[in-house]
């Protein structure tokens, strides 16, 4: 799932840029219920995430970095208190852009199953005053996994890791 | 099995100004990246041990590489991530195989503890496309100031039977970084998040 927005910074430095960090939370909600209508509505169902953002020209990587928080709240909420850390990826890119998001196993980081990447973009998207944020969500392991480790099934849930 | 490198690639990104700011010390990222010969493409194996060992060889070999780049020493590291592209003749599995089981040993090793998960990505690709290659801190996955990416590009990889296998290493959080979280002077570095 991915949004093109306004980058409220570009074309200057602002030394405090966490107010829009607030801003974005309504967004990810909304963006992480569609993401989770899409594949079918039940939150047991999803197994993997990840999140990313792409800056356009006239912003800094940094406002890439202000997706981590709402991005990841949303997600944690809609899938009832998923424990792992959500994996991401970010770049500065002109419109078109393409960006591979990290994707991990949504209780327990170390599942090697789900260790995955999932390449987005928007062919007229970022613009120069523009970010793209996006969400990942996947609802099983790699096709044919097999290379060992921590299984889905061995998960303690309790650290976010194993 | 050792790995039947075609061409290793090594990128060094140094960013001196950022929003017109001086970004003193330059953040620095280096990428190296080495082109092998898939030993599976065009047929389905069960046992996919052979990449795991090419997966450890190139944890150490690319590794020292990228470190080498940065010219700093191996404890000066502070980010890390890894991931591959697998040529349209093989499997994704094929890129799990070198990442997942083996290659963060000797990497860490590389790069002096390491207690955080390597971040990765991993896709199917043709020739010349490019990969981001995630980044998180060494010891402490949960330190906002260096979750980032680099992203890398062989123009003439991977071929069909190839792979693209790169390690991501930095000396540096993201320029400019200010958006809060766990600082790298806080880490407690025990339990690789935190």
């Amino acid at each position: 799932m991915l949004a093109a927005i306004r980058n409220p910074y570009a074309g200057r430095y602002e030394p405090d840029i966490l107010p829009f960090m607030e801003a974005l939370n309504a967004l990810g909600l909304t963006m992480a219920e569609r993401l989770l209508a899409l594949l079918g509505g039940d939150p047991k169902r999803v197994e993997g995430y990840g999140k990313g953002a792409i800056v356009g020209a006239a912003g800094e990587l940094e406002h890439g970095a202000l997706w981590h928080v709402p991005g990841g709240y949303a997600m944690r909420r809609v899938l009832g208190d998923a424990k792992a850390i959500v994996p991401s990826t970010k770049k500065v890119g002109g419109p078109g852009a393409r960006l591979d998001v990290p994707v991990t196993h949504i209780n327990a980081s170390y599942v090697r199953s789900h260790f995955d990447a999932m390449e987005l973009g928007i062919p007229d998207a970022p613009r120069a005053d523009e970010l793209v944020v996006a969400l990942v969500m996947t609802t099983g392991p790699r096709i044919h996994a097999r290379v060992g480790g921590l299984k889905a099934s061995e998960i303690k849930g309790e650290d976010g890791l194993r | 099995m050792k790995a039947e490198i075609r061409k290793i690639v090594v990128v060094l990104e140094e960013t001196r100004r950022e929003m017109g700011r001086e970004v003193n010390p330059s953040t620095r990222k280096a990428v190296a990246a080495a082109v092998i010969r898939n030993p599976f493409a065009g047929a389905y194996a069960q046992d996919l041990e052979p990449l795991m060992a090419i997966g450890e060889e190139l944890g150490g070999l690319l590794g020292e590489r990228a470190v080498a780049a940065l010219g700093v020493k191996p404890a000066q590291i502070e980010s890390y991530g890894k991931a591959a592209i697998v040529g349209e003749n093989g499997e994704l599995e094929h890129a799990a195989a070198i990442l997942h089981p083996r290659l963060g040993k000797r990497l860490r090793a590389a790069v002096e503890k390491g207690a955080a998960l390597v971040p990765s990505a991993k896709k199917m690709g043709g020739l010349g496309t490019p990969i981001d290659v995630p980044l998180g801190h060494k010891d402490a996955a949960f330190v906002r100031s260096h979750f980032d990416a680099v992203e890398v590009r062989i123009p003439d990889a991977p071929r069909a039977d190839e792979i693209v296998v790169a390690v991501a290493v930095t000396d540096s959080g993201r320029p400019l970084a200010r958006v809060g979280g766990l600082q790298k002077h806080e880490i407690k570095g025990e339990d690789g998040l935190r």
